[in-house]
């Protein structure tokens, strides 16, 4: 029965997918929370570099030498863009954008170079071939087993690991790393390790999605995670839901356009994404407006009290307190004018007597805590007076 | 092929064109660039160019240049403002906004290209060449909309000069005189959609960054000013684009936009070391130099000192002992002060014939450890 599970080609590819996005979600997290995404896209382009060094040494298409070694190239962009910036010669962003490509650059040209000896072609280092990934098999005791799928699920669980033991570290170096040095927690050398995962995580994913799609996969998911939540762990959680929602919605639609799988799954994400940005509950665009709205509607109401409040009792309450007033005094259109007083109606802070507009004693309470905000003895001013 | 042959070929003559094009419009547009810190900006345009490019291809039907590069052009775009929307309206910072805008876009271009490629259109041939660049594929029409966009490009910048400059250094006081600050920010946005239009051919989308960047900052090594930055900027890419260009010409087989950057990249390294001024090995001789004038100083002074506590001005100190004293060898240093005149030695008393040398100030030794010790404060004597 397993063996079946194992020939479903869609299935593996889904499976693959989702493994791509949860293993990445689990470094990507930290680096979107950092302010580091763009390493990524670094450490996605340079491994190709090393995929194809370690290639024409070792002739290992992939598992752990091919990761290890290729994986070092991803640090080494990272410390070599270091470097530059130490020397404040050049910024942050330029030296990213410098070391990446040269490293990137040499490996494609030898790739061109060994174009025969070398299994991927460089197409394929851009996009992927997730599509294949049934293709290369490896035999697990009875079964063949997607070798694609062995490597993802080794580097999901490592990731996973990493991220539970050293869960309390990794919260506090990201958020205060002041702290964690202080503490003793070598947050750089944590740093650095995750960053060791990033490109393990990127070779063992270039099979299937390539360079740059990998880009998608590590910053996407935990950025709509961050919109939907205040609590890290809950990033993962959103993060790996978008990440399977993204494959299975991809690979069907992928399938049903006749496109690139890999391409539509990186996609999903971003439509992922923008619905979070849009109707996420409480940083989406939606709640937002929603947000303002109310504020907006509750100043308008409080405005018409203090109005009535200064007005009351007072010579001119007649020509004042009526909603014609509104529009002269306080700068309202006969329809906002009309629409303020009937919400103030319901909720029953003013009255209609004929023309005139008369607050309720909660109207009144309202308005006398907007003015005076300390007479009643709850604002803080007095008690510090005494 | 001989260098004249070279020359009047048709393809050569093309891809020098179109490098030398591209090398002008990234130099200078990529030196505002890399000032205003939005070199990884370029990386995300030029990622998000591909989408451009195959919906430009699917509305002409064909590989019509100027469709593809409208369509790169608007995309493009589209992907800086999405990342600033992102910005502006989310808690996401930079990073991530230019991450999600860069790779969703470029995802949605190769789900585009592979929609193209399965229609079995005969036309569609090429359009991979935009990934990486295919300086050979250049044909004549393509140079005059990449002539035309590089043109207005530089129109732009020599009529907006002094904006430019001063948003790129000074924003907040080019508010202040009134300057449409927000619209010349989008306006040098734009622009680098530009380059990036002009390079798609000769590089791709993925590399385009790069010449955006490294013109750019191998000049600001060379140079303090804007303008001699912006002008050396082009010359450089130029220079790199040529060189990168025609080495893919004649070698068939190796991509183009790898071969660019890897000579402008080289370019920076040499610029990063050899830079009058900036340059690391200038610093290091510096650095050297400096340790140097300080060990020989503390030797000085040290043997002022011992000269003092004697109150013999002609103390002879025993060369075993200074070293000793430094914790290092000392003779290096002396004998650099015996030439400068500083100090003489005088052979061992007769008492220890095997002994080693002895030194002894000479009273223009004397006068320099004063004044040395004088511009210090006199320490703690």
């Amino acid at each position: 029965m397993l063996a079946a599970l194992f020939d479903n080609a869609a299935l593996m590819i889904i499976l693959v997918g989702a493994l791509v996005g949860i293993a990445s979600t689990l470094v990507g997290t930290f680096l979107v929370l950092r302010g580091v995404s763009m390493l990524s896209d670094a450490i996605g382009h340079s491994i190709v570099f090393g995929i194809v060094i370690v290639w024409l040494i070792t002739h290992q298409q992939s598992g752990p030498v091919q990761i290890i070694g290729a994986a070092l190239t991803g640090l080494l962009t990272v410390f070599l863009t270091e470097l530059l910036v130490s020397t404040r010669r050049v910024k942050k962003d330029a030296a990213i954008g410098l070391v990446f490509p040269v490293l990137f650059s040499a490996g494609v040209l030898l790739i061109n170079l060994y174009a025969r000896d070398v299994h991927i072609d460089t197409h394929t280092v851009l996009l992927g071939e997730i599509g294949f990934v049934w293709l290369d098999t490896l035999t697990l005791g009875d079964y063949r087993v997607p070798q694609a799928l062995v490597w993802m699920g080794a580097m999901t669980l490592i990731n996973g690991a990493f991220v539970t033991l050293f869960y309390k570290e990794l919260k506090i170096a990201t958020f205060d790393e002041a702290l964690a040095k202080a503490l003793g927690m070598a947050p750089g050398l944590l740093f650095y390790v995750l960053l060791l995962l990033t490109s393990g995580t990127a070779v063992a994913a270039f099979d299937a999605v390539g360079a740059v799609l990998f880009v998608a996969f590590v910053i996407v998911p935990p950025a709509t995670g961050y919109l939907l939540t205040d609590r890290l762990w809950m990033m993962f959680i959103h993060g790996s839901l978008v990440s399977i929602a993204s494959s299975i919605s991809g690979y069907w639609l992928a399938v049903f356009w006749n496109v690139s799988i890999g391409g539509m799954m990186a996609v999903m994400t971003g439509v992922f994404l923008l619905l979070a940005f849009l109707l996420g509950p409480r940083y989406g665009m939606v709640a937002q407006v929603l947000r303002r709205r109310g504020q907006r509607r509750v100043n308008e109401i409080r405005t018409l009290a203090v109005h009535l409040y200064n007005h009351e009792d007072g010579p001119e309450q007649w020509a004042e307190n009526v909603t014609r007033a509104l529009r002269d005094h306080l700068l309202w259109d006969n329809a906002k004018a009309n629409r303020v007083v009937a919400r103030s109606r319901e909720q029953g802070l003013v009255e209609c007597r004929g023309q005139s507009l008369v607050l309720t004693e909660a109207g009144r309470d309202m308005a006398r805590e907007i003015l005076e905000p300390t007479r009643n003895g709850t604002g803080s001013l007095t008690t510090t007076a005494t | 092929m001989s260098p004249l042959e070279l020359i009047r070929d048709h393809t050569i003559q093309n891809v020098v064109i179109g490098a030398a094009l591209l090398g002008l419009i990234s130099g200078v547009l990529g030196s505002f660039a890399v000032l205003r810190k939005q070199s990884l900006l370029g990386d995300t345009m030029s990622h998000a160019a591909l989408p451009g490019v195959c919906i430009g291809f699917l509305l002409a039907g064909a590989r019509e240049m100027g469709f593809l590069l409208l369509g790169a052009l608007a995309t493009g775009a589209l992907a800086a403002l999405v990342m600033l929307m992102l910005t502006r309206n989310s808690r996401l910072k930079t990073d991530a906004a230019l991450g999600i805008a860069l790779s969703t876009f470029f995802a949605l271009g190769v789900v585009l290209l592979t929609y193209i490629q399965n229609q079995n259109n005969a036309a569609q041939g090429g359009l991979d060449a935009f990934l990486f660049g295919q300086a050979a594929a250049t044909l004549r029409g393509d140079l005059w909309i990449m002539g035309g966009v590089t043109l207005v490009a530089l129109a732009l910048v020599t009529a907006f000069w002094k904006e430019f400059k001063l948003v790129s250094f000074d924003p907040q006081f080019a508010a202040s005189l009134g300057m449409p600050v927000m619209w010349l920010e989008v306006l040098l946005t734009v622009m680098i959609a530009l380059a990036v239009v002009v390079g798609l051919q000769m590089v791709g989308v993925v590399l385009m960054a790069a010449m955006i960047i490294a013109p750019a900052v191998a000049a600001r090594q060379w140079s303090h000013r804007l303008e001699s930055m912006v002008l050396l900027a082009a010359v450089i890419g130029v220079a790199g684009g040529l060189f990168g260009a025609l080495l893919s010409a004649l070698s068939r087989g190796l991509a183009t936009g790898p071969l660019i950057i890897l000579s402008v990249s080289s370019v920076v390294l040499v610029s990063l070391l050899l830079a009058p001024g900036r340059g690391f090995v200038w610093e290091g001789i510096r650095l050297w130099q400096g340790r140097r004038r300080l060990r020989h100083q503390q030797v000085l002074t040290t043997l002022y000192r011992l000269a003092l506590h004697h109150d013999d001005p002609a103390y002879r100190s025993e060369q075993g002992m200074l070293d000793t004293y430094h914790g290092h060898h000392t003779r290096k240093a002396l004998r650099q002060l015996l030439q400068r005149g500083l100090v003489e030695w005088r052979s061992a008393p007769p008492e220890e014939p095997r002994g080693a040398k002895h030194w002894v100030l000479t009273p223009r030794g004397r006068d320099e450890a004063e004044r040395i010790l004088d511009s210090l404060g006199r320490g703690d004597d």
